[in-house]
């Protein structure tokens, strides 16, 4: 019973963190689009929180630059569990067209483990949405 | 006594990975110190690998909000190398996008605003009035974000007649809203007090701080490349300079709003004396050996890229000066005794885009040396502070 009031209220507000490992910052603004009245990701209970603490959701972006591992493994370790990786955009999945670069890692695969890959460059809102509805029918 | 807090990378307030060390005494901001790098990613190394059509594709991607900007600045200096004019037609609509993509960056920027003063409805009503402007853009090129529309020696797709008309209508939509916000921005009193007097940075400041675009603009530093330096169509396009004399964020603010009413009338005249004709020609394979410096207005400033050539279908080399590099040093002297309830708006008044000003590996130096004017000793010393922390810390794990 409280298993199942859990779940419950799991798929029923799952918070986000948004957060950019390196990203050029179109994923970016496509996230807080789809947070935005035309595609109003917060019907699905969506709300985007400030601190790892109170998420339950890391909505990644960006190709991991070495200087943002330590703490986009950080910030993972801070989330409480269960916890969720939603890798946006063709860099979050393998680094896009700075592959090959000095100072990428190449995915958020390579330093988290990840739930859900939306792919685009910039994957668009809807996709996103797409993205997050995917994760919450797995749970 | 003097505390210091560290703020960031990853911090509400920031949407994208930047560290600040405030130096504070109560809630009164005595100094203040960037971190920076998180988002280094090696454009410009990689830009020496790619040919050059590679490259516009490339520049696109070092920043998603002036995308445009930085592969327009890249195909116009590319194509003086290429010895190459592209089309009237090609040319009206390349500056088409840009006027759009100022558009859309202003708007986001806006909203941005409201949310870092706390008015969120703000946010949301600018937010849902930009997509119209996304609408525009994907109409045009196809995407809604990184257009892809440049390619050197013009641009990649043609406009008909029906998308023509259209556009227009929706600019007017468009103009009509803006207008709401000019209004509600410059006459509701609790969000004028919220950003009045905030951030001031003086006319003085702004001019020996090298502050460019709006942050220049709203000190009463009336510096727009389109203007002082034409290029493309701006010389035949009628447009006047915004500036404000109020010098905080709330100046800011409405220089902004005023350029995006001037952008629609630049739009206007352009979807109105559109020219007939081809909208690209063909580049040849290779350019010639040589160095082009090439400026360019983005939203948030000047975007400076050098590139040199060597006669082969790569690029020798690729330096870019992203707008929001030029506009740190002001940011400091922006933040200092302002209160740290202040910090996120502050920092985003100057509409900082860390993406674009973080490519280059010389960030640190050229930090250290741009301020040389006012406070060289101790900038000197904060920058030598920071290279000594920053080499113990520094990631050794190289590659090879
Ligand atoms: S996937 Fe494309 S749009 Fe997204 S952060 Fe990477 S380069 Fe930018």
């Amino acid at each position: 019973m409280l298993k199942r009031l859990v779940r419950w209220s799991r798929i029923k507000s799952p918070w986000i963190l948004h957060l950019n490992s390196g990203a050029c910052n179109a994923c970016d603004i496509e996230i807080v689009a789809a947070l935005t009245p035309r595609f109003d990701l917060e019907r699905l209970g969506v709300l985007l929180k400030a601190t790892p603490r109170h998420a339950d959701v890391l909505v990644c972006s960006g190709p991991v630059t070495r200087q943002m591992k330590d703490r986009l493994i950080r910030i993972y370790e801070q989330t409480p569990d269960p916890k969720f990786v939603v890798a946006v955009g063709a860099c979050a999945m393998s680094g896009c067209v700075y592959r090959g670069s000095y100072n990428i890692l190449g995915g958020i695969d390579q330093v988290i483990p990840v739930d859900v890959y939306v792919p685009g460059c910039p994957a668009r809102p809807d996709a996103i949405l797409d993205g997050v509805v995917k994760l919450l029918g797995k749970l | 006594m003097k505390v210091q807090i560290p703020i960031g990378p990853q911090h509400p307030a920031l949407k994208e990975p930047i560290g600040l060390r405030m130096t504070v005494e109560g809630e009164v901001i005595h100094d203040a110190d960037l971190r920076l790098g998180y988002n280094h990613r090696g454009v410009e190394k990689v830009a020496e690998g790619r040919s050059y059509i590679q490259n516009l594709y490339l520049t696109e991607r070092i920043c998603g909000i002036c995308s445009h900007s930085h592969s327009t600045t890249f195909a116009q200096g590319a194509e003086i190398l290429f010895e190459i004019v592209p089309p009237k037609r090609g040319q009206f609509l390349r500056y088409l996008v840009s006027e759009l993509e100022r558009v859309h960056s202003h708007l986001l920027w806006l909203g941005v605003a409201g949310h870092e003063a706390g008015f969120d409805s703000f946010f949301m009503y600018v937010w849902r009035d930009r997509e119209i402007v996304m609408d525009i853009l994907e109409m045009i090129s196809g995407n809604r974000v990184h257009y892809a529309i440049n390619t050197i020696g013009g641009v990649r797709r043609d406009i008909d007649e029906a998308q023509r008309t259209k556009i227009l209508d929706l600019l007017a939509v468009l103009r009509a809203r803006t207008s709401f916000y000019l209004n509600l921005g410059t006459t509701e009193p609790s969000f004028v007090g919220r950003l009045a007097g905030v951030g001031y940075l003086s006319k003085e400041d702004a001019m020996s701080l090298c502050a460019v675009g709006p942050t220049a603009r709203a000190s009463n530093v009336p510096r727009d490349v389109r203007k002082d330096d034409p290029y493309g169509i701006y010389d035949e396009v009628p447009f006047e300079v915004c500036t404000a004399d109020t010098c905080d964020v709330l100046g800011r603010t409405v220089v902004r709003i005023k350029e995006v009413l001037q952008s629609y009338d630049i739009m206007e005249y352009l979807l109105r004396n559109l020219p007939a004709g081809p909208v690209a020609v063909k580049a040849p394979r290779r350019p010639k050996p040589g160095e082009i410096v090439s400026r360019y207005e983005a939203p948030r400033g000047e975007n400076i890229h050098y590139i040199k050539s060597n006669g082969t279908d790569k690029p020798e080399r690729l330096k870019v000066r992203a707008p929001t590099l030029g506009n740190y040093a002001a940011t400091i002297a922006m933040l200092k005794k302002g209160f740290i309830a202040d910090i996120p708006l502050i920092f985003a008044a100057i509409d900082p885009c860390i993406c674009c000003a973080e490519r280059s590996v010389e960030l640190v130096d050229s930090r250290s040396g741009r301020p040389s004017v006012v406070r060289w000793s101790e900038l000197r010393r904060m920058a030598g502070r920071r290279a000594a922390r920053d080499s113990k810390k520094r990631n050794v794990e190289w590659p090879l």
